[in-house]
């Protein structure tokens, strides 16, 4: 432990409208704190800079998976290993399952929420990529306001996001439409479990008449944020798998994405597998 | 039905295991000394450099804490291996990154890591030197220089030791090489590798006056920790009192470096009066301790165009980092493993080790032998390419067998057939019908399959004359109640010491394994058995217990029932216990013991580098299957097979969780563990990064065991330790070249270089058609 733990200050409210109430008093700025799977680390390591903590692990207003025929809606609150054990969430959206399977530990798993991995924003979040694929919604609250915003504008930067001080993620929303899409996940990471992502991508697409009528690409750790293959998208729209397809889809990867060099792995590494499994993912929709 | 006193070969419960498992055992860290202060280490930022300035923070209260310098060491300032190079605080100059240079204690733990950022220090900067190739350079900086009084190891700059060994007809070399049909040059590279022991380093340090320095720690080599604090404080060894703690993993990383933090954690109770405890985080314990030596060996070998090995040019070089610590005789273990378990007509091995401004480099399972052997392994494989044989048959025209002499002269005596072990192995692991499957599925997969092996042997006990200046004791005495107690100080970290020993003390005493007892390592009242390293706990300690038992029983005999000799039970628990307790009344004590004698056959000279460089050997098959995802770029290891010949297995459960372990380290070294140096600070310092390998990355691990008795050994038992990590990297990387065409050279094998590799130019297939590497002498005979 390289903090103090008395140089630091934990509070837990009540309920959600305490905790929202705080949050927008001037007492603060609090961080909210939820599984602690990031937060506990930085504390461990001794670089946890915001000395005010403010738990919602607590909360059973933020863990509830709910459905309707269109949506499913996801507490911010909700675990993976929630996420890994509901059965709609495993027919319809098996992106998502599969990227709470690859988070961390067991023990990580049973702390760690979906919230918390937004509002984190690392770009090599490993839930991120299905979220950008099932353009989710998020949707904020705050003591004075809630809002409901796409889920592909709210990362700015490098864990920037437009969540205000003041505010908290309240619930995820997803539609139910991917039944008829053909579903790939696959992360790469430094081994095959307890493993920060080199590359991972999580996509949905659907063919009619051998053309792909509708793709979408989530990717994670080849941008500062994680980031939709939008460009890459359009290069195959309405286009068959053929061998310049793919070949014009990887030349659209890498020219929208910015892998980097670091401790794990290098930007050539990254561009080159990330292309790779796209290519895979295109010849498996292959009819 | 086996007697019910018969315990060696069986498998009895661990002697501490239930205490583990109930959480129960006290580890370092779980332990509490009243009025007990902590301590913390400010290390320096640069590699190297000399120290102009040291000043506090004024925010911090230095008044409550306790702050030990260079200037406050009563004795030496010198942590004690081989050489006296290895400061136990940096003073003037700092020689690599995270070198320990002022030590700090307090009573309150949390406040430590606040202190240790308040201490601010400047230097005057120096050039650094952090490879082999820049430490041997002629214009290198001098960054260490022998001591006169360690001539003996090396008089060149930069040069901790260096040896050359020399076999056969040495003199004739040129001419083996002039004539030869083939020559075949290889260069082979192992990187450092992290211990990665469960339990962190640490040590509780109290001082008195009048008693002298005692260290509680978790440690493999007690009295080690007292030599080095026998010169630090200037005391004598009776001053000088080592308790190991529950230890909790250790792999060679706790034989050397506990001399440094148990040094340090009692300078600070001398100077506060408190008993300190000093426990290293992870991260501080993987960027200040000691890792494998990294290596660069190169191969020259002249080849008959049967197969027949001819003559031999091995040079071997390590990274010791900077300071000598164990290098000289890890650089020894690795010089005589290299040739491997092959028949060399004719073979010079040159080997030297190299100061780096890296944290200084040390023990690690396997000692010097993982690289070597990795090199050699890889090499016969490139020859069996070039000269047109299979590994297999390459391997087989070449391997030694009983009769044959090793490299340093050693006549093999040992009942050993590696030509039968190698059927075994390739047979029990299928290695030939998958390779034939994977002929046929790999040019339609991404996935390329394929299978690899190593044939290898490694030494037990320490090298050379080793044993014979340890001169180990071994004591066994009767407790009050009238058990027997073992007491040495070979100590338990996982591995099984505690229960093999006892199982060997209750099989010569024929009593039940239960009623055996076994005293926690205290210096204070253990004799010296010598340090837990080096394969040699089972073996030599081993029959040391064996002999200290029947010495007991001898002793005993008057109060025993007289039986016939042949008889299985010549005694009931009961009447050995009647035994011991009439003994003692009689006699109030009785201690047993043994000293180690040297076989007459075991002579060593440590001057020509010739004679028994072992009492024993294990030999050993490993065969490797792997996958290379041409998606990604990752080779995994799908299924491991690993055979040896050990001599007797005292106990099943633990050979086998020894053999699995060790291919599972083995496994890490090659694919996944690097250790990522920047100017000499290792960046990864954290398991997020630093990658082991984890269940999920790990294929299934089959074990075999071939038990031919050793005389050497209780009940023919030999080393088995650090055996399993010498095979998994070659045979890996073999499997490798099997699967894809490319010969790689260097571990860690990461995606990324595989990457590279692959997608380099089309036809840097195989480096072993480049004919700088192969000589012009290949492109001629093959034309």
């Amino acid at each position: 432990m390289r903090s103090n733990p008395s140089h630091y200050e934990l509070t837990t409210p009540a309920t959600l409208e305490a905790v929202l109430d705080i949050l927008a008093s001037d007492l603060g700025p609090y961080t909210p704190i939820a599984g602690g799977t990031e937060l506990m680390v930085a504390l461990g390591a001794g670089r946890l800079a915001t000395r005010k903590l403010v738990s919602i692990n607590h909360l059973q207003e933020l863990r509830f998976i709910a459905t309707t025929p269109e949506t499913l809606t996801l507490g911010s609150g909700t675990t993976f290993t929630d996420l890994r054990k509901d059965p709609v969430i495993a027919t319809d959206f098996s992106l998502l399952s599969q990227a709470a399977s690859w988070t961390g530990s067991i023990a990580n798993q049973n702390r760690g929420t979906l919230g918390g991995n937004i509002v984190n924003a690392s770009p090599a979040a490993d839930s991120l990529p299905a979220l950008l694929a099932y353009e989710a919604e998020l949707t904020l609250v705050s003591a004075r306001a809630t809002r409901t915003i796409p889920y592909a504008g709210f990362h700015l930067g490098y864990k920037k996001t437009i969540l205000r001080p003041d505010e908290l993620l309240h619930s995820i929303t997803l539609k139910r439409d991917f039944r008829e899409y053909a579903h790939y996940a696959r992360k790469v990471g430094t081994r095959n479990a307890q493993a920060i992502s080199k590359v991972a991508i999580a996509a949905l697409a659907r063919l009619k008449d051998g053309l792909i009528q509708d793709i979408r690409i989530g990717a994670a750790s080849l941008r500062d944020r994680p980031i939709r293959l939008t460009a890459t998208e359009r290069v195959l729209q309405n286009q068959p798998i053929t061998r310049e397809t793919i070949a014009a889809a990887r030349a659209a990867l890498t020219s929208e994405t910015q892998p980097i060099d670091d401790i794990r792995s290098t930007a050539k590494y990254r561009a080159a597998v990330a292309a790779n499994l796209l290519e895979e993912f295109l010849h498996q929709l292959k009819p | 039905m086996p007697d019910l006193l018969q315990t060696v070969g069986f498998s009895p419960i661990r002697k501490e295991g239930a205490a583990k498992v109930l959480g129960q055992a006290k580890y370092v860290d779980d332990l509490s000394f009243p009025g007990m202060w902590f301590g913390a280490t400010v290390r320096s930022s640069i590699a190297r450099g000399r120290i102009v300035s040291i000043t506090f923070d004024p925010a911090i209260p230095w008044d409550e804490f306790v702050i030990v310098t260079a200037a406050d060491i009563p004795g030496q300032n010198t942590i004690v291996h081989l050489t006296h190079d290895h400061r136990c605080l940096a003073s003037d100059r700092v020689n690599h990154p995270d070198e320990p240079i002022l030590l700090l204690a307090h009573p309150d733990r949390a406040v430590l890591p606040a202190a240790v950022a308040g201490v601010h220090i400047t230097y005057k900067e120096l050039p650094g030197v952090f490879t082999i190739e820049e430490s041997e350079a002629p214009n290198a900086p001098a960054i260490w220089s022998p001591a006169p009084a360690d001539h003996q190891h090396s008089t060149q700059k930069n040069t901790f030791k260096t040896y050359l060994m020399e076999s056969g007809d040495t003199s004739n070399l040129d001419h083996i090489f002039a004539t030869a049909d083939y020559i075949v040059e290889g260069e082979y590279r192992t990187g450092a590798q992290e211990q990665l022991y469960i339990e962190n380093n640490g040590v509780i340090a109290e001082y008195s006056a009048t008693d002298g320095v005692t260290v509680h720690g978790s440690l493999q080599c007690p009295y080690y920790l007292v030599h080095a604090l026998e010169l630090v404080f200037n005391l004598p060894e009776e001053k000088c009192r080592v308790i190991q703690t529950e230890t909790g993993g250790a792999f060679g990383g706790k034989e050397d470096f506990p001399s440094v933090i148990g040094s340090h954690a009692a300078l600070l109770a001398m100077k506060s009066g408190h008993p300190v405890k000093i426990c290293y985080d992870r991260a501080e314990d993987m960027a200040g301790t000691t890792k494998r030596h990294p290596s660069r060996s190169r191969h020259r070998t002249a080849v008959s165009k049967d197969g027949k090995i001819l003559a031999g040019e091995i040079d071997f070089a390590l990274d010791g980092g900077a300071y000598a610590t164990l290098t000289p005789v890890v650089l020894s273990r690795g010089t005589i493993h290299a040739p491997g378990p092959y028949h060399w007509p004719a073979l010079r091995v040159r080997a030297k080790a190299m100061a780096t401004n890296l944290p200084p480099h040390g023990a690690f399972r396997g000692f010097g032998a993982p690289q070597s052997i990795f090199a050699t392994e890889r090499h016969m494989n490139k020859i069996a390419k070039v000269v047109g044989l299979s590994p297999e048959e390459l391997r087989r025209r070449n391997l030694l067998g009983i009769g044959d002499h090793t490299a340093t002269g050693q006549l093999i005596t040992d009942t050993v057939n590696m030509q039968h072990l190698l059927t075994r192995a390739l047979d029990e692991s299928s290695y030939h019908a998958k390779r034939a499957e994977f002929a046929r599925t790999n040019p339609s997969s991404p996935i390329k399959r394929g299978m690899g092996f190593a044939t290898f042997f490694h030494g037990a006990g320490f090298t050379g004359s080793g044993e014979r200046r340890l001169n180990s004791l071994v004591h066994i005495e009767l407790t009050p109640e009238g058990r027997p107690q073992i007491l040495v100080s070979a100590t338990e970290f996982g591995q099984g010491t505690n229960t093999i020993l006892c199982q060997v003390a209750a099989e010569t005493l024929h009593l039940p394994y239960e009623d055996v007892l076994i005293a926690q390592p205290d210096t204070s009242h253990v004799p010296n058995s010598g340090p837990t390293v080096a394969s040699r706990t089972a073996m030599i300690v081993g029959k040391l217990v064996e002999r200290a038992s029947q010495s007991l029983r001898n002793t005993l005999s008057p109060y025993l029932p007289s039986t016939s000799e042949t008889s299985t039970t010549p005694y009931t628990p009961a009447e050995f216990r009647s035994a011991a307790l009439a003994y003692l009344a009689e006699h109030g004590t009785l201690v047993a013991s043994a000293r180690y004698e040297a076989p007459g056959d075991i002579l060593w000279d440590d001057e020509s580098y010739r004679g028994a460089a072992y009492p024993a050997y294990a030999w050993a098959v490993y065969v490797a299957e792997v996958a290379v995802d041409t998606t990604t770029y990752s080779a995994t290891c799908t299924d491991f097979y690993a055979l040896q010949e050990v001599g007797k297995v005292l106990h099943p459960v633990l050979a086998k969780g020894q053999i699995e372990g060790g291919v599972a380290q083995g496994i890490g070294y090659a694919l996944y563990e690097k250790c990522v140096w920047q100017k000499g600070h290792m960046a990864n310092n954290q398991m997020t990064n630093y990658i082991m390998p984890t269940s999920a990355d790990l294929p299934p691990i089959r074990v075999a065991f071939e038990e031919i008795p050793s005389v050497h050994g209780p009940f023919g038992a030999k080393g088995i330790g650090e055996l399993p990590m010498d095979g998994p990297a070659p045979a890996i990387l073999n499997a490798i070249e099997d699967a894809t065409g490319i010969a790689f050279t260097e571990i860690p094998l990461l995606p990324e270089d595989i990457f590279e590799r692959m997608t380099s130019t089309p036809e840097s297939g195989s480096e072993d058609l480049e004919p700088t590497n192969a000589g012009p002498y290949f492109s001629e005979t093959t034309a």
